[in-house]
């Protein structure tokens, strides 16, 4: 399963180490709402229907509208449409760090197809704020029935003040 | 006109000539002016603490220049040095410092050492503001007699000894021997003994030094030994770390059944991840007695609980049985001798003071601060304005890459809040850091090492092979 999970995530990274350059290249850039914006125009929703969009809820309660295509995974969508969340994806989907980690809803969280393999566990526990409906973003594919899906961003610069 | 395209000409042939290190420092020099950024800030150590905290600070502060000063000539700390070579996916953070270091408001000084090439105070005169994150390049020592000897080394000079730390490839680890005893628990115990009992054809494949994999080739261990004072559930590794050694081939684990008593029927009181680990350690001891019987199939790994150093002897290591109370180690009179012909010492890092102007706890091997503010002293809570700490330095040695990208986003903020509160100034003009009689090592010249590093690498099917020496880096780097 490991092997598989590598190879699966190879192919990904290959493809988003181009997104991550392009993205990255506007990472210091003070942030802007255009890029989300536009993503989510409805013109282009219409045009490519396997768009699937997906809403980050802050902790602080901002939600951040975005969307990527059937088969992206939630880091994509992520580093695609620039969403502004420091650190996250630190080790580029390889499931080497927690720092995509994500929150959601229980009925989401129990109709998604694939469940946490060991490996993503281990990840998840060593994550801030784990909660039983955690799981890592670069695991989760998005197919259409996803479609508005809501997940929450955990708040992990105040955790570590915390600590 | 004519002026501006003769000084543009001028820079251009600069560029091109041999003396790459004055050139390549104008360039960054002129980039950074060219953005107008007026607060300096400057972060001392390249390593993971510093890029995240300079990520954090191009970003949200947009008129700040932020310079790396790092003792090396090369760039990422641990990232580079202490993450194993078999994880490079690990090492994948580096993609993005990559990119706050290419950013124009950044300038990069590889070569240059606090406390030597420049010291804290004229730091803290030419910029608004210095964070501290050098990290922990010392080790805990067990205290014990004959610890001096050459067969007893810490596991971090071991680490980076096949990571290829300048300095550390002296270190001649004798593995002539069956026995090596790595005293401690935590994941960097489980890297030297995975480092030890892996198959060599899969190191081959990694960026581990050449000098490391030749020495590895003809090593005798066939057993490593892991010793902590406490019990399976106070164990520091984490599961990824454990599950990996676990799935090692051609090496068995072997753990004492004595030492899971009465643990399987507190599982239902652990929180989730300390839960998982035990679960996983006491599946693994199902499966071992299962094994029985059956002639090992080669090397072993032997974790051990309950025993505290006690005596280094010849050839093997005293331990105290100790037993927990309210969750702590105390030794009883028995003791074990466990076979050592090689001990790694991996009880824990600390930083050294590298500048006498720091307020430093020498007990504690760390800066006194308070959420990132370095203390004037210990006594008051006054802190030094513009002065800050962040990663090991600041927090002792713990955690995950993700602890130091909270701690270092979160001092960040904090430096960000000061200003905006006025706590200390940042009007006057600063004129940052002027390397004097110094080569340095700019970005570009890292770029030059990083490019021949991975050339070198890829003929031999490594994704680098990395230079060792910090003459070898300055002369790659052109300087």
């Amino acid at each position: 399963m490991l092997v598989i999970n590598t190879i699966k995530n190879s192919a990904r990274i290959t493809l988003r180490n181009n997104w991550l350059r392009n993205s990255l290249a506007n990472f210091n850039a003070a942030p802007t709402n255009f890029t989300r914006t536009f993503s989510l125009g409805l013109a282009l929703r219409q045009q490519q229907p396997d768009l699937v969009s997906v809403i980050f809820v802050r902790a602080n309660g901002e939600r951040i509208k975005a969307s990527g295509k059937v088969g992206d995974s939630l880091l994509d969508v992520v580093v695609n449409n620039n969403v502004d969340l420091d650190g996250f994806g630190a080790c580029e989907g390889t499931l080497t760090c927690s720092t995509c980690h994500l929150i959601f809803k229980t009925a989401d969280y129990e109709r998604l197809p694939d469940k946490p393999g060991d490996e993503e566990l281990d990840m998840l526990d060593l994550a801030y704020d784990l909660t039983d409906t955690s799981r890592l973003g670069c695991q989760i594919t998005l197919s259409k029935d996803l479609d508005g899906l809501e997940v929450h961003v955990p708040a992990s610069i105040n955790d570590a003040r915390a600590a | 006109m004519r002026n501006f395209i003769y000084s543009r000409r001028k820079l251009l042939l600069n560029l091109y000539s041999n003396n790459f290190s004055t050139s390549a420092i104008k360039t960054q020099n002129v980039q950074q002016a060219t953005t107008g950024a007026t607060k300096r800030i400057c972060i001392v150590g390249a390593g993971p603490a510093g890029f995240y905290a300079a990520q954090y600070l191009l970003k949200q502060l947009s008129d700040c220049a932020v310079d790396i000063v790092e003792k090396l000539p090369v760039p990422f700390g641990l990232v580079r040095f202490g993450v194993a070579p078999d994880h490079p996916e690990v090492k994948n953070v580096i993609n993005t410092f990559t990119k706050t270091a290419e950013n124009p408001r950044l300038r990069f000084f590889g070569n240059v050492t606090l406390g030597t090439d420049v010291t804290l105070q004229e730091l803290r005169d030419r910029y608004h503001a210095v964070l501290l994150t050098y990290g922990a390049d010392q080790d805990r020592e067990l205290q014990l007699a004959n610890e001096e000897q050459p067969r007893i080394i810490s596991a971090r000079k071991f680490v980076a000894w096949y990571n290829g730390l300048p300095g550390a490839e002296q270190l001649q680890p004798d593995l002539s021997g069956r026995d090596v005893t790595v005293v401690g628990q935590g994941n960097v115990a489980v890297d030297v003994a995975r480092m030890l009992l892996s198959p060599l054809d899969s190191l081959k494949l990694t960026d581990t030094t050449d000098y490391a994999l030749e020495a590895l080739a003809s090593s005798k261990v066939e057993r490593v030994h892991l010793v902590g004072r406490r019990g399976p559930l106070q164990a520091a590794f984490t599961i990824k770390e454990l599950r990996e050694m676990l799935k090692l081939p051609n090496v068995d684990t072997c753990w004492r059944p004595e030492d899971f008593t009465g643990i399987a029927d507190q599982l239902d009181k652990l929180q989730r991840p300390r839960k998982r680990l035990t679960e996983l350690m006491l599946k693994s001891l199902g499966e071992q007695s299962n094994r029985k019987g059956t002639p090992s199939i080669g090397k072993q790994f032997l974790p051990v609980f309950l025993r505290a150093p006690k005596a280094i002897n010849q050839n093997e290591m005293e331990f105290a049985i100790t037993e927990l109370k309210n969750n702590a180690a105390v030794a009883t009179e028995a003791t074990e001798r466990l076979p050592a012909n090689l001990i790694l010492r991996s009880i824990g890092y600390k930083s050294s003071c590298a500048d006498a102007a720091i307020n430093f706890d020498a007990q504690r091997g760390h800066v006194c601060n308070l959420q990132g503010r370095v203390l004037k002293d210990n006594s008051s809570k006054s802190v030094e304005p513009g002065l800050y700490v962040a990663g090991w330095l600041g927090t002792g040695p713990t955690g995950v890459i993700l602890t130091t990208m909270n701690g270092a986003f979160a001092v960040a903020k904090t430096i960000c809040d000061d200003i905006a509160a006025k706590s200390f100034d940042t009007d006057a003009l600063k004129p940052g850091f002027e390397p004097a009689n110094k080569s340095v090592v700019t970005w570009s010249g890292w770029n030059r090492i990083d490019q021949y590093e991975r050339a070198v690498g890829k003929a031999k099917g490594k994704p680098r092979e990395k230079i060792v020496t910090i003459q070898e880096m300055l002369r790659i780097a052109g300087v």
